[in-house]
């Protein structure tokens, strides 16, 4: 669409992003020739951007692009074979993440990362009631005032949308869409500033889909939250991101602002990638 | 603590000895007082020791035993409870093991006592400096029940990650309306590692709080002891505004009188008839030698013949 974006496409190994947020920020997260080898087989290969603090990069693909070994690379849940990863702390240093000590890593995914899994079991504790899963992080850093706890807890669970009273049922008594809400008041509870969501709305029916978009949305936005999120869903790359990578067979064949990318793809993978969402 | 084998004290007393002194063979004693040294370099720790087989079933003290076996000597007097009682099978078979197999003296009284292994209490008696007390301990990890990977709980203990440690207890408030945890609970040793003290009563937790004695504890079957040297600051988790409490009765002990013990329910009859009495045998046994009397006591109730079997069976 625009002209000026075209020179977004730009050779693999050296991706320089569109700055979309604040111009005078530096980067929060940089990602150097990160490359990720299952024995022979590759996961990803020499993937590199830059992220803003405020940004939302999507990334699409197909299922076995590689997408969620990037994230898990990205997010030190996998120690990628090659490559590097910086993250701006706030003290405004910058640090490589794979050469944190084990508590630095432990106590930086506990304030200042979130990360929001497809499969809410995954992320929650299924046995112990609601206020205690956004509770922990809060006693994790130190909090032990247990009417503060709750109450903080209490004001989340309404922030997603999730009744006041439910504090005390499990998450097994909830519905996916609930699971799913619960997942991000427990990793925003913290106040972090980067969060890593791999299919966030995977598995949830179309309605509820909607308003847990939504609900990011307007999280998002409010929080000034920078998020990587992996899809395989275009709508919901369009919807909550600023900024888009392809992904295919383990490497980025196209980045770009979401909108340049999805009205105007360059490479031929991302657009029959486009051109295979269904109308209704 | 001397290297004297069973051989040389059975020798002089003509007998034939095919077991090394307390059990044990001395290379294995070497290496469980190595774990004990640095269990008690690192207080709260949990150290790896290779446990042994014992002529007794997993649950049953394994652990307690290997480490009282490693640090006995001849001249050392042993003292063995069982839920803060003496007289129980327990209690009874351990000590009896230790008067074969080390020829030691062994006592009911907790002052006379040097080693004190124990199963589920700390007695009533503030313990004294040179005293050592060795808990059975079945279950050593207290983040067991919430983390069920060791490799796990391992590193939450190396880089200090417990905040796992008060879900449990913000849950029992949640749902019960207070800390509802009343025995192993867990404790924060030297402000560094949280303990679980063995499954003693909550009740005895503040008597581990810079106690006079060494406190050891034995896991046999999960093959980790770990230690508190004396003196040692041990706070028991809580909330700022739900403090840990200890557990409080009602009524003194039935036989005694006494207050401020931890007291067991007796049950007398099928018709809902109970008393309460001192869970420490010993305690009980000593207050009632000094002339302190209970309720149900039976002198008491001989003195008061008919009123005193009513009283006996309203109480």
């Amino acid at each position: 669409m625009n002209k000026a974006h075209t020179s977004d496409h730009l050779p693999k190994s050296s991706l320089v992003p569109p700055r979309p947020m604040d111009l005078s920020e530096k980067p929060l997260l940089q990602v150097r020739s990160v490359s990720k080898y299952y024995g022979r087989r590759v996961g990803c290969e020499d993937i590199s951007f830059d992220l803003w603090p405020g940004e939302v990069l999507a990334i699409v693909g197909e299922s076995g692009s590689g997408k969620t070994t990037l994230l898990d690379c990205i997010s030190t849940r996998m120690t990628p074979t090659s490559g590097m990863v910086n993250y701006r702390m706030r003290d405004g240093t910058m640090r490589e993440v794979f050469r944190l000590g084990e508590a630095e890593k432990r106590f930086l995914m506990r304030t200042d990362w979130g990360f929001v899994h497809q499969n809410p079991a995954d992320g929650l504790r299924m046995t112990v009631s609601a206020g205690a899963n956004v509770g922990e992080r809060l006693m994790a850093i130190g909090k032990r005032h247990y009417g503060d706890i709750r109450e903080t807890a209490a004001d989340w669970l309404e922030q997603v949308e999730i009744a006041r009273d439910r504090i005390d049922d499990q998450p097994r008594a909830f519905s996916g869409g609930m699971r799913q809400r619960l997942q991000i008041a427990r990793n925003l509870v913290t106040g972090p500033r980067l969060v890593f969501m791999d299919e966030p709305t995977g598995g949830l029916d179309v309605s509820v889909q909607a308003r847990l978009l939504d609900l990011l949305r307007g999280l998002v936005a409010e929080l000034g939250l920078a998020a990587i999120v992996v899809t395989h869903d275009l709508a919901v790359a369009r919807l909550l991101s600023h900024r888009m990578v392809v992904m295919k067979e383990g490497r980025v064949i196209e980045t770009g602002l979401t909108d340049r990318v999805l009205d105007d793809p360059q490479a031929p993978y991302t657009q029959l990638l486009i051109s295979s969402i269904l109308q209704v | 603590m001397t290297s004297a084998t069973l051989h040389d004290i059975e020798a002089q007393q003509g007998a034939i000895a095919d077991y090394n002194f307390a059990y044990l063979d001395e290379q294995t004693k070497r290496m469980i007082r190595r774990a004990i040294l640095k269990g008690i370099a690192i207080p709260g720790y949990q150290v790896p020791f290779a446990s042994r087989e014992m002529p007794m079933p997993y649950g049953w003290g394994t652990g307690g035993v290997q480490v009282t076996a490693s640090i006995i000597g001849p001249d050392d007097t042993l003292k063995v409870i069982d839920q803060g009682a003496d007289d129980t099978t327990n209690a009874v078979s351990i000590r009896a093991f230790f008067a074969r197999m080390a020829k030691v003296r062994t006592t009911t009284h907790t002052a006379e006592a040097t080693v004190i292994q124990t199963r589920h209490r700390i007695p009533e008696e503030p313990l004294h400096e040179g005293q050592v007390i060795v808990f059975q301990v079945p279950i050593p990890e207290p983040l067991r029940f919430l983390e069920p990977r060791e490799t796990e709980t391992r590193k939450m203990h190396a880089v200090e990650d417990y905040g796992l440690m008060h879900v449990k207890l913000y849950e029992d408030i949640a749902q019960k309306g207070h800390i509802a945890t009343n025995y192993a609970y867990p404790v924060k040793v030297k402000g560094r590692y949280i303990m679980d003290p063995s499954p003693t009563p909550k009740f005895d937790n503040p008597k581990m709080h810079r106690s006079e004695a060494l406190q050891l504890y034995g896991a046999g079957r999960e093959m980790r002891i770990y230690a508190i040297p004396p003196y040692t600051d041990v706070v028991s988790l809580d909330f700022e505004d739900y403090p840990f409490e200890i557990q409080h009765f009602e009524e003194p002990c039935a036989l005694c009188g006494g207050t401020d013990v931890f007291l067991d329910e007796v049950i007398l009859d099928d018709q809902g008839g109970r008393m309460f009495v001192c869970s420490d045998s010993d305690y009980c046994e000593d207050r009632r030698a000094h002339g302190h009397r209970g309720s149900l006591s039976p002198d008491i109730l001989d003195g008061a013949s008919a009123d005193g079997d009513k009283e006996g069976t309203e109480a």
